[in-house]
């Protein structure tokens, strides 16, 4: 009877001092504070989902004025932290409205259209025919501006005749980059490095200048998600008599940021 | 060769003049309108007496992006003809929005001995450094089942099952060949930063090796853990 009596009084204690513990305990949030943007709600409530995507279920709202901590962010959702240390994903739709402790809303890029300034980079993978082979080419862009861009881009060329790597330089011109589809020009110089293939004599690896012009299209399709599809035309400056001309068209996608 | 030279003088010469001529012009129209925006926020009536309050600046504050994923993988690598054996990689992936995303994957795996090269006896087809086979992968990704996971009575885990699409290079038998590559894939976020992989990609090129020039499938299993940054 005693031993049990003994064990009741431990775990009551135990229990009292778990609860005693959990009130005093500080809040992550408080403890976190000047770690993470804060903001506060308000729009009449703020929605909080399971997951990073449209699909996970809401399981809790956020009524107006109370603060929450933004965590990080993941492609348009952001995890966040409320007062009560409860954690989950809203949307950016949802964040566009809340406000900043200045009183200010909390800047979001527009998602109209994009902002050259703000998001310069572009990097992008395509494939597609070049000479009568085929063409792998990874792309990074700079805008220089609206209009103009820098690209720096490495291929792999894998025809019939040879193999071959190129690295380019080049300038592309969007005369309307404010269309959905919008068309550009582009010229550009590099070195190819070729490899050929043959069974029996196999001539030298040779490097080579080259220089493009060409045409094509970006499809701004969805957020920061861009299809792309250009036709180039070579001119490979050889050291025989005669320059080597070669066409190249190629498809892709490209996000910028 | 001389004319090839004139060719990307001239290139030169005209992306320079076009790179000089529209990069200022720009930059002015962008500044020009910001003095009339900060006079007129002040109030819908225009200002009389310019107030002599000194404007805070105000730091626009830096949520962290988390959006690229990086992480290796093992698996198996069925090279057609040429057997199963261990696979290693490493895939780097870019979250483009809640449904897409871009991965590109490097991989390597030693292949092992035909059935002919054992059956026969003869000289082996291919030299140890040509059965090395090595490939890269640019894809691109789509989640088309996200979800929840329960494991047990308090724990969900976010999850999706993905498929992929991309083009590559494999250097196999001492050559590059293109690659089309197709693939599925679950993810499970064991946090917010860290993922595990469950990856089954098939991997198509054309090789010649055996007398005729034949599209092989390549089937490749992995396993793998990413961290998100």
């Amino acid at each position: 009877m005693r031993t049990v009596l003994k064990l009741a009084t431990f775990f009551t204690l135990a229990a009292s001092a778990g609860l005693a513990h959990s009130a005093d305990a500080p809040r992550q949030f408080d403890r976190d504070a000047g770690r993470y943007v804060e903001v506060s709600v308000a729009d009449p409530y703020l929605e909080l989902h399971t997951g990073p995507g449209r699909g996970y279920p809401v399981f809790r709202v956020i009524p107006r004025g109370e603060k929450i901590e933004i965590l990080f962010r993941r492609t348009d959702w952001f995890k966040i932290r409320d007062e009560h240390d409860r954690e989950g994903w809203a949307n950016r739709r949802n964040m566009q409205e809340t406000l900043l402790a200045t009183g200010g809303k909390l800047p979001l890029e527009d998602l109209s259209r994009r902002d050259f300034d703000k998001e310069p980079f572009e990097l992008g993978a395509m494939t597609g025919n070049f000479g009568g082979g085929n063409v792998n080419t990874l792309y990074l862009g700079y805008s220089l501006n609206e209009n103009l861009a820098a690209e720096l881009a490495v291929s792999q060329t894998l025809g019939h005749a040879d193999n071959g790597e190129t690295f380019l330089l080049g300038l592309t011109h969007a005369p309307r980059p404010d269309w959905r589809l919008a068309p550009f020009v582009e010229l550009g110089t590099g070195v190819i490095h070729i490899l050929p293939k043959a069974t029996i004599i196999t001539p030298p690896d040779r490097t080579e200048q080259l220089a493009y012009y060409g045409l094509g299209a970006k499809w701004y399709l969805s957020r920061r998600f861009i299809l792309r599809a250009d036709y180039r035309s070579y001119i490979i400056f050889t050291k025989a008599d005669q320059n080597e001309a070669r066409n190249e068209w190629k498809a892709g996608f490209a996000f910028f940021f | 060769m001389e004319s090839g030279i004139r060719v990307f003088l001239l290139i030169v010469c005209g992306a320079a003049v076009s790179a000089c001529s529209m990069w200022p012009f720009h930059r002015k129209q962008v500044e020009e309108p910001l003095p009339a925006e900060t006079s007129s926020t002040d109030g819908t009536t225009p200002a009389v007496v310019e107030p002599e309050v000194v404007r805070r600046k105000v730091k626009t504050p830096r949520i962290k992006n988390s959006n690229f994923e990086i992480g290796p993988y093992v698996g198996t690598y069925s090279a057609e003809d040429f057997g199963v054996n261990p696979v290693y990689g490493m895939r780097l992936a870019y979250h483009i929005n809640e449904d897409f995303f871009a991965e590109a994957l490097v991989g390597r795996t030693n292949t092992g001995l035909t059935s002919y090269e054992r059956l026969s006896g003869a000289a082996n087809l291919l030299t140890p450094s040509q059965r090395t086979l090595t490939y890269y992968n640019l894809a691109f990704g789509y989640n088309l089942f996200p979800g929840e996971v329960y494991i047990g009575r308090g724990r969900a885990f976010n999850s999706a099952f993905y498929v992929t699409g991309g083009v590559g290079s494999t250097h196999f038998a001492g050559d590059d060949r293109f690659t089309l590559a197709m693939g599925a894939g679950y993810r499970l976020l064991l946090n917010d930063r860290l993922a595990a992989h469950i990856d089954v990609r098939d991997q198509l090129f054309d090789i010649d090796l055996l007398g005729s020039n034949q599209t092989s499938h390549n089937l490749e299993t992995g396993l793998g853990v990413t961290v998100f940054f």
